[in-house]
């Protein structure tokens, strides 16, 4: 390759290397207005949650194995969600595809576990409306529970993107910001089941 | 050559997640199983609860977020540590005012 070759390239590289990146960057501080918005209701949660109106605790309600499942599975995703990424830097279609089905097939699975969880308690009358304890609950919990919706949705939408256009620098950026939302929901998790469910179980 | 590199490591390897996810896995499985054992005094599953989501949250910072303090990177851990303080004040400041007028209420 000539230098004269060389420069360019790097010269092009560089050049979508930067905007790729204030995209980027620009999402991460949205994912930070968003952590705020959390510990909002993580903040709420912590004040009320001993007021239970004489109804359930935590330490009645919480089904560790339940938890542990879902954990597992939002795990699991997480990890197959970076697999999916290192086959889109490496422009890999069929691998970036597989992946985020798998990703799907798991974040699925989590948001299924939480619909359980949540249909038995109100067939059980522990509904949100019940006691301060629980409307906090099933907010900071169902807060999470949407987010990782709309991951899956937008994982859904990548999917097609991938599938029809392959994986220009644009798409690559997008599946970026994607597992940055995908990563962060995972660290919010982390502070749910330690905070709500192992605290409110022990 | 240095650019690759830099672009590797920024956006993490194969052998990195699976670092990152052994040490969630194991993070995850001390405190679920203490409290599922009961196998601590309150005090101690407090603080195993407490210490194993710290580490965690760090390794997913690391691993999955892939903060660091190169040139590139250095924005994102900032504006992190920022929104980590501003959360400590809102989860910490909000905790500390409501228990301490729900005692004052009591006396």
């Amino acid at each position: 390759m000539s230098t004269s070759a060389t420069a360019h390239h790097d010269a092009h590289h560089d050049e979508h290397h930067d905007t790729g990146r204030n995209t980027t960057l620009g999402f991460w501080i949205y994912l930070m207005t968003d952590c705020i918005l959390f510990s909002c209701f993580f903040a709420t949660y912590a004040v009320l949650f001993m007021n239970t109106a004489g109804g359930v605790s935590g330490k009645d309600i919480f089904d560790l194995d339940l938890i542990a499942g879902g954990t597992a599975a939002l795990l699991l995703s997480s990890i197959t969600f970076g697999f999916a990424m290192i086959s889109a830097y490496k422009q890999n279609k069929g691998g970036v595809l597989f992946w985020l089905a798998v990703t799907f097939l798991f974040g699925a699975t989590f948001i299924a576990i939480e619909l359980y969880e949540f249909n038995h308690l109100i067939h059980a009358g522990h509904g949100p409306s019940a006691s301060a304890f629980l409307t906090a609950f099933f907010s900071l919990v169902g807060l999470h529970g949407l987010h990782v919706t709309a991951g899956l949705l937008w994982i859904t939408v990548m999917f097609i993107d991938v599938a029809k256009r392959g994986l220009p620098d644009r798409t690559v950026t997008r599946l970026g910001c994607l597992s940055l939302f995908w990563h962060f929901l995972d660290v919010i998790w982390i502070c749910v089941f330690s905070f709500v469910y192992l605290m409110g179980a022990m | 050559m240095s650019q690759h590199d830099q672009d590797a490591h920024s956006h993490g390897s194969v052998s990195s997640y699976v670092v990152g996810f052994v040490l969630s896995v194991i993070l995850t499985v001390i405190p679920f199983w203490a409290v599922m054992t009961s196998a601590f005094d309150r005090a101690t599953l407090f603080a195993v609860i407490v210490v194993t989501a710290v580490v965690q949250i760090i390794v997913h910072l690391k691993y999955f977020l892939h903060l660091n303090f190169t040139k590139e990177g250095k924005i994102d851990t900032l504006s992190f540590i920022f929104t980590a303080i501003v959360i400590v004040m809102v989860v910490g400041l909000s905790i500390w005012i409501i228990y301490e007028s729900v005692l004052m209420m009591m006396y």
